[in-house]
């Protein structure tokens, strides 16, 4: 497969998306898949030797030894420019989700306060977790009151100034303290974004190792800080995600109904959306229009979002933006942040559909803006509905219908992958890491990120995670390459059944589970660190995140938030891959940084790899030294077994003397 | 494949939650909400319920909310393709079934249908397990008496397969519950027929023709973990855990499965009971929820007992003379009847003693078995009757002369465990009988001897290296070699009589409940044995000897630091650290103040009565009210799990009449209620002791239920008969 969609041009291997990339070659259409081909990156930028952070130059750091040789005119070094670039990513990518997290955090706060009320707390169980992680006494609080206390608390992580965030508390101990050791623990979320901002100012910090550190500090200010709690933010107010069944690819456009694709980041209109959808008077609305329904689809993180916790239709991720619209299906399409490319404002010129920008952060020449206001949240959902069905009878059959959806399972949070593990009363990670110590499973490998248009849509997700698969190896995944999975009908019971290998597939025979799983958006990376800490604690597999036998890959990946997960996840302690050149490739000092620096302080590296086969080696090969350091039963398909320690009745006087303790 | 199970499992909660919603809503209709229910004999309502929400049900309005709740748990059935996740959904289903069960069986009881009489052969089954019941089990729980419990559930494909079944689990010393039906046969009937002995003696408990009546034995189960572990109530998962950790339980579904037997199976996987079944089932292999498997099948019957007993992770360790009959604890129980007799010895029928002594290494031959008797072969063929003195000389250099009378008195049992020979007394009161059944298998005289030289090697490998058993036929033999024994019995009596706890300089623990009970530690001396009756300060000697790691620990005294209240600085130091610090001090002689802890399995319960300036002692079976306003079974339940809790204390019956019981308060005069059973049992030493203490008629002033069952009588009868107790000193 790999083969097929590696080189000879191949643009994706999203079978839905070629027919209408197809049909758009026909028509003389242009989209992303082509530019990425006709525009070939700039090389000096794209291996991190380029440096414009001041007006000097830009500068480029090239040449024969430039390493050693090359200079800016200030005197910058190629590790300083390429680490500094670095830093300025990892702050980025941080920022977008950071700020996403905000945005929820006044969201949960109004819907607390009643003054979004439209809004209202759907977990209460959960917020009272999360009240209690806060260190908030929750006893004789009404829901209300307390979102207001978790929301108040939660916006102190973004400006608090000195200490720890709130979550890191939540890492297991060891990894704690290394981070301390290190002084890599954030301060504060908007103090670590706007310290990497000014310490890659010109002129300011000029030392390659002490720039890198930061972006491991930076970047756990958005996972440990950010993405969790934008993560548990979103559980309490729409609902923490439990397997739904749903259909996935541009095929689940409706050619009878009105449709409208929520497209980017943030899920709060997009709940609105789903909410008001089913009103009759809306379906009436459409009615007269001559549609014979409302058909709401997701597109790229909004469509995970909705996907895991109403079963809402995937019309796929980033890359398939534009092609959206080319089904000429598309009655509006509804923006937020995040992921928008300006491309669908031009697209939309040949076709019907509406782009209706709804954030004053993303506003887009020749769409139409529509502000978003969660006081009257239904209100403006119900205008944009209403402005689709009037667009209805403007479809002309030009665009090319898709033909075929996938089935998918999503809705995997970590709190019901810890329930499917046993139940109400026995859930635990207990199964998991028995699975991986009797090498039933090999190791878990998290598949997330970006599509990007360099490499075949979905063509390293999909030849990793079969391959992966097939090793025993249990998938985990979010973003694009939830979306990816999905849209090739993997995520299926059956894909378990049919594909995986021998141990693997008895795990998820025995749970009733696909072999990968769909754990959300990108925000929901947090679900992933949460489920590793969970892992370590569950005990069997060493004490720190570093110790498991699992890897994170984004092979895809296109976006500043993928590189600031990335390095939250090494500081974390998990090896992780990027697919494609170095983006500090210039610097073989940065590259010595972040592996064996990374590897000797925090446990883990982050390696990029152009080559699909050789991340798939790479990664048995880590999970396998992994197993060995661990001293596991050594990985052999199809055998497997924990060996039997049967107990006497002096073995069972030695059982822990944990209980009346308590 | 899992999925089987899992929606077999689903749609069978929801059947059991709907006949018990019937049920109860029948009975509400009756009886109103109010109406009160308790199964016989627990303080813990519906066990199950309550050991998992910590919710006390007493009312049918409480059932209401239960089974509201317990609705919570019932969940759809997985679809036929590209269904969601559906183990965490059929073990919940499990559970809810087990609720829905507790509900329904106490809706029977109240129909009078429980405990169930079998329609066909008017055989009447066991029903509910009471406290009392589980708490007589609690020494051999630990002992390794009974490692582990299998539940039969259905019936094999014949009598002669479920009798070959049940007597190997017997052997392996495994309790066995029945329950249920497959194919209109049960396992229960299939044994009646073969004249299979049932009952708790037997190993073999018949609970119902139901599978719900297999709830039963999880009901029993979950009660260790509050009982022994100390979980509270409503810690679902300490509770869930300890079941898992350490109570061995397994399940043998023989015959076909329906959907309630899988429901009830999940609920038992909650627990972290395993299923090994005959018949073609889907399998669930993945550990986690179980400790190994949670499903697998075994074909062949001769294989089943060991892989369920392997797949539950149990190990046992047993040891089989080499007789032509089956061996273990499990049929020390059994009785003979004198119609089943075929010879019988002793028992005042005919002289007997039985008698072990230490001898030099020089002096015996190992395995040597010398039978003496005029023509003895044909009078034991012939059957009937014949005197017998059994000498049993041993030795070995670790042997000392201590551990004599404890070797001694294991011949009882090593007698008994024998299927179809019988054994009771011991000394020169023993009475054995062999069966016809057992003669038929092949039981020779020699035999005998042969279990006691294998099983005096096996029980004390480390102390003994050579044991000799002689067998005197002919009474003139016996009377000379009894004189001989009466002489050594007295020297012992006399040693063990004059031990003290301050004539020695260790104490030995007894941790053998840790394995149930793991922050409780008994603390033995010899003026004080453990609060189970079952082991005293010799026992522990000797079993400190014989395994230098095992349950028993030497506690070397050190100083003492209270003589009074018994507090030494070694007992305390060691307390702390084999309890896991979870009891700091320890005083050996009051109640009052740091007493000590108790399992569960305690004979008797010690508690404060404060009116009456004086103590109750109540015993473990007695189900009527005490003068403190509670039974048995309630004091039980805030005296176990290895908590310390003054004023209330568990202790071995015999302690009563040691002259440090309630030494630092008061001593024996401060007993002011005891039950008439207990005061019958201890009269003989209790006014040996009594007129030690200078009231020679204190017995007469206690009083006993026929008296008092609440503290305004007792105190009416105390006054009456002027009970010293009235004036000592107050014991706050």
């Amino acid at each position: 497969m790999i083969e097929e969609t590696q080189g000879n041009n191949a643009q994706t291997a999203d079978k839905v998306a070629k027919e209408i990339l197809d049909w758009g070659h026909a028509h003389d259409m242009s989209t992303a898949f082509d530019r990425a081909q006709h525009l070939k990156p700039c090389p000096i930028g794209h291996s991190g030797a380029c440096c414009k952070i001041c007006f000097m130059g830009p500068c480029r750091l090239v040449g024969p030894d430039a390493e050693e040789k090359a200079a800016g005119v200030c005197g910058a070094t190629l590790p300083v420019v390429s680490a500094r670039n670095f830093l300025r990513m990892c702050a980025a990518g941080t920022s977008a989700h950071s700020d996403h997290a905000r945005d929820m955090a006044f969201t949960l706060l109004e819907a607390a306060t009643g003054e979004a009320p439209d809004i209202k707390i759907k977990d209460e169980k959960k917020l009272r977790k999360v009240a209690g992680i806060l260190e908030i006494p929750t006893e004789g609080k009404t829901k209300e009151e307390l979102g207001k206390e978790v929301a108040l608390k939660i916006l102190t992580n973004f400006g608090q100034q000195k200490g720890e965030i709130s979550y890191i508390k939540r890492a297991p101990k060891k990894r704690q303290e290394i981070w301390r050791k290190w002084g890599i623990v954030p301060r504060g979320i908007d103090r670590e974004i706007a310290e990497a901002m000014h310490r890659t100012n010109m002129g300011v910090d000029q030392d390659p190792e002490n720039l890198m550190m930061a972006a491991m500090k930076v970047s756990l200010a958005d996972g440990w800080g950010g993405c969790m709690l934008s993560t548990d933010m979103t559980d309490i107010l729409f609902g923490t995600p439990s397997p739904v069944h749903s259909t996935a690819s541009l095929g689940v456009m409706k050619t009878d109904e009105v449709n409208v694709v929520v497209h980017g980041h943030e899920p709060t209109l997009a709940e609105m959306m789903v909410d008001v959808s089913s009103e009759k008077e809306l379906l009436d609305y459409a009615k007269s229009k001559g549609a014979k329904g409302i058909n709401l689809v997701g597109m790229c993180c909004t469509a995970n979002e909705i996907l895991t916790r109403h079963g809402i239709p995937s019309a796929g991720g980033f890359l398939n933006q534009e092609l959206a619209l080319m089904t000429g299906m598309a009655e509006a399409i509804v923006v937020d942040v995040q992921c928008i490319m300006p491309a669908i404002g031009q697209v939309q010129k040949k076709f019907h559909t509406k782009v209706i920008t709804t954030s004053y952060k993303g506003k887009m020449i020749d769409a139409m803006h529509i502000q978003y206001d969660e006081h009257r949240a239904k209100d403006i959902a119900r205008e944009i509905i209403r402005l689709a069905c009037d667009n209805y009878k403007n479809r002309t059959g030009f665009g090319q219908m898709a033909s075929a959806a996938s089935p998918v399972v999503a809705g995997f949070s970590h709190e019901y992958i810890n329930y499917m593990q046993g139940g109400a009363f026995r859930g635990s990670f207990r199964p998991l890491n028995d699975a991986i110590m009797a090498g039933r499973i090999r190791g878990v490998a998290a598949l997330v990120g970006c599509n990007n248009p360099r490499t075949a849509q979905d063509s390293f997700f999909d030849y990793l995670a079969m391959e992966f698969i097939k090793h025993d190896v249990l998938v985990v995944s979010t973003g694009c390459g939830a979306a990816a999975f999905a849209k090739a009908g993997y995520m299926t019971p059956e894909t378990a059944l049919e594909h995986a290998g021998p141990g693997l597939r008895e795990v998820c025979e025995a749970i009733g589970v696909p072999p990968m799983l769909h754990l959300g958006s990108c925000v929901d990376n947090s679900r992933i660190l949460t489920i590793m800490t969970q892992m370590t604690e569950e005990g069997g597999l060493g004490d720190d995140i570093s110790d498991l036998p699992a890897i994170g890959i984004a092979p895809e990946w296109m976006s500043e938030k993928a590189l600031a997960i990335g390095v939250y996840f090494v500081a974390s302690g998990a090896h992780v891959i990027f697919g494609s050149e170095s983006p500090v490739e210039a610097s073989s000092v940065v590259k010595a940084i972040k592996h064996e620096l990374w590897q000797k302080r925090m446990g883990a590296k982050l390696e990029f790899i152009p080559d699909a086969k050789e991340i798939f080696v790479t990664s048995l090969a880590a999970i396998d030294a992994k197993r060995d350091a661990l001293k596991l039963k050594k990985y052999e398909p199809g055998k497997f077994g924990a060996e039997r320690v049967l107990m006497t009745m002096e073995d069972r006087r030695k059982l822990e003397k944990e209980t009346a303790k308590k | 494949m899992s999925k089987i199970i899992a929606s077999a499992a689903i749609r069978g909660a929801q059947t059991v939650f709907k006949n018990a919603e019937a049920l109860l809503y029948k009975h509400i209709a009756e009886k109103g909400e109010d109406f009160v229910f308790e199964f016989p004999d627990t303080a813990y309502h519906l066990p199950m319920i309550y050991a998992m929400t910590g919710f006390a049900v007493r009312t049918l309005k409480d059932m209401k909310d239960a089974l509201e709740m317990t609705r919570g748990y019932l969940h759809p059935e997985p679809v036929a393709k590209e269904w969601t996740p559906y183990l965490g959904e059929a073990l919940d289903s499990g559970m809810a079934t087990l609720f829905a069960e507790e509900i329904w069986l106490a809706m029977r009881y109240l129909e009078g249908l429980e405990p169930e009489k079998d329609p066909e052969t008017g055989y009447v089954y066991n029903g509910f397990i009471t406290d009392t019941i589980q708490r007589n089990l609690g020494i051999q729980l630990v002992d390794g008496r009974m490692p582990g419990f299998a539940a039969i559930i259905g019936a094999a494909p014949d009598d002669d397969t479920a009798v070959r079944i049940v007597r190997e689990i017997q052997e392996k010393n495994i309790l066995v519950f029945l329950s249920g039906t497959s194919g209109g046969e049960t396992i229960t009937r299939q044994l009646l027929r073969k004249k299979v002995e049932l009952g708790w003696d037997t190993y073999l408990v018949p609970l119902g023709t139901k599978t719900e009546h297999t709830l039963y034995a999880l009901d029993w189960a979950i009660r260790a973990s509050m009982i022994y572990g100390g979980i509270k109530p409503g810690d679902f998962a300490g509770n869930l855990k300890y079941t898992k950790d350490r109570v061995f339980a397994f399940a043998l579904p023989l015959g076909p499965l329906d959907d309630i037997k899988w429901a009830t199976g999940a609920g038992a996987i909650n627990m972290g009971f395993p299923a090994v079944c005959d018949t073609d089932v889907p399998v669930i292999h993945p550990t986690g929820v179980c400790t190994y498997e949670e499903v697998d099948k075994e074909f062949d019957h001769t294989k089943i007992v060991s892989k369920a007993i392997e797949v539950r992770g149990l190990k046992i360790v047993s040891h089989k003379p080499p007789i032509p009959i089956a061996y273990g604890p499990a049929f020390e129980g059994e009785r003979i009847r004198k119609e089943d007799t075929f010879i019988e010895f002793g028992g005042n029928r005919t002289p007997g003693f039985e008698f072990l002594k230490n001898r030099e290494l020089d002096e015996i031959e190992d395995g040597k078995i010398i039978i003496k008797g005029e023509n003895w072969q044909a009078r034991y063929e012939a059957g009937g009757s014949m005197p017998i003195g059994i000498l049993v000389e041993v030795a070995g250099r670790e042997m000392q002369p201590d551990y004599e009378p404890i070797m001694e008195r294991k011949l009882h049992h090593n007698i008994n465990e024998g299927q179809g020979i019988w054994h009771m007394g011991q000394r020169d009161i023993n009475w054995i009988r062999i069966s016809k059944a057992a003669k038929a298998e092949g039981f020779s005289l020699e035999d005998i001897a042969k279990i006691h030289h294998t099983m005096t090697h096996s029980r004390f490998k480390a102390i003994v290296d050579k044991v000799q058993v002689t067998l005197f036929m002919d009474e003139a033999d016996v009377l000379a070699h009894r004189d001989e024994a009466r002489r050594v019995w007295k020297e012992r009596d006399d040693r063990l009589g004059s031990m003290t706890d301050e004539n020695v300089d260790t104490f030995y623990s007894c941790l053998l409940c840790q394995s149930f009970a793991p922050t409780h530690t008994c603390v033995i001396t010899p003026e004080r044995l453990g609060l189970c009756g079952a082991y005293n300060w010799l026992d522990c000697k000797a079993a400190f000897g014989i395994d230098p790691t095992g349950g028993n620990q030497p506690i070397p005294k050190g100083e003492t630091l209270d003589p009074k209240y018994g507090r030494w600085t070694g007992v305390d130091e060691y307390i702390v650290a084999s309890t896991g610090g979870a009891v700091e001090s320890f005083n050996a002689y009051t109640i009052m103040e740091n007493p000590m802890t108790s399992c569960g399995c305690f004979e008797c319960i010690l508690a404060v009565v404060p009116e009456a300036n004086g103590v109750m002692i109540v015993q473990r079976g007695h189900t009527g009210m005490t003068p403190i306003g509670m039974k048995f079974s309630s004091l039980a339940g805030t005296v176990g799990g290895g908590v310390q809790s003054p004023g209330f204390m568990g202790i071995g019956v015999n302690f009563v009449t040691s002259r440090k019981f309630l030494f630092a308060d008061g001593g024996l005069k401060r007993v002011v209620w005891m039950t008439k059973a207990l005061k019958e049992r201890i009269k003989d030493s209790f006014d040996v002791r009594a007129a030690e203490e200078g009231v020679p008629n204190l017995l007469d002033m206690i009083a006993d239920e026929t008296v008092a069952e609440d503290s305004e009588k007792l105190l009416e009868f105390l006054s009456s008969v002027g009970h010293p107790a009235l004036t000592m000193d107050s014991m706050f």
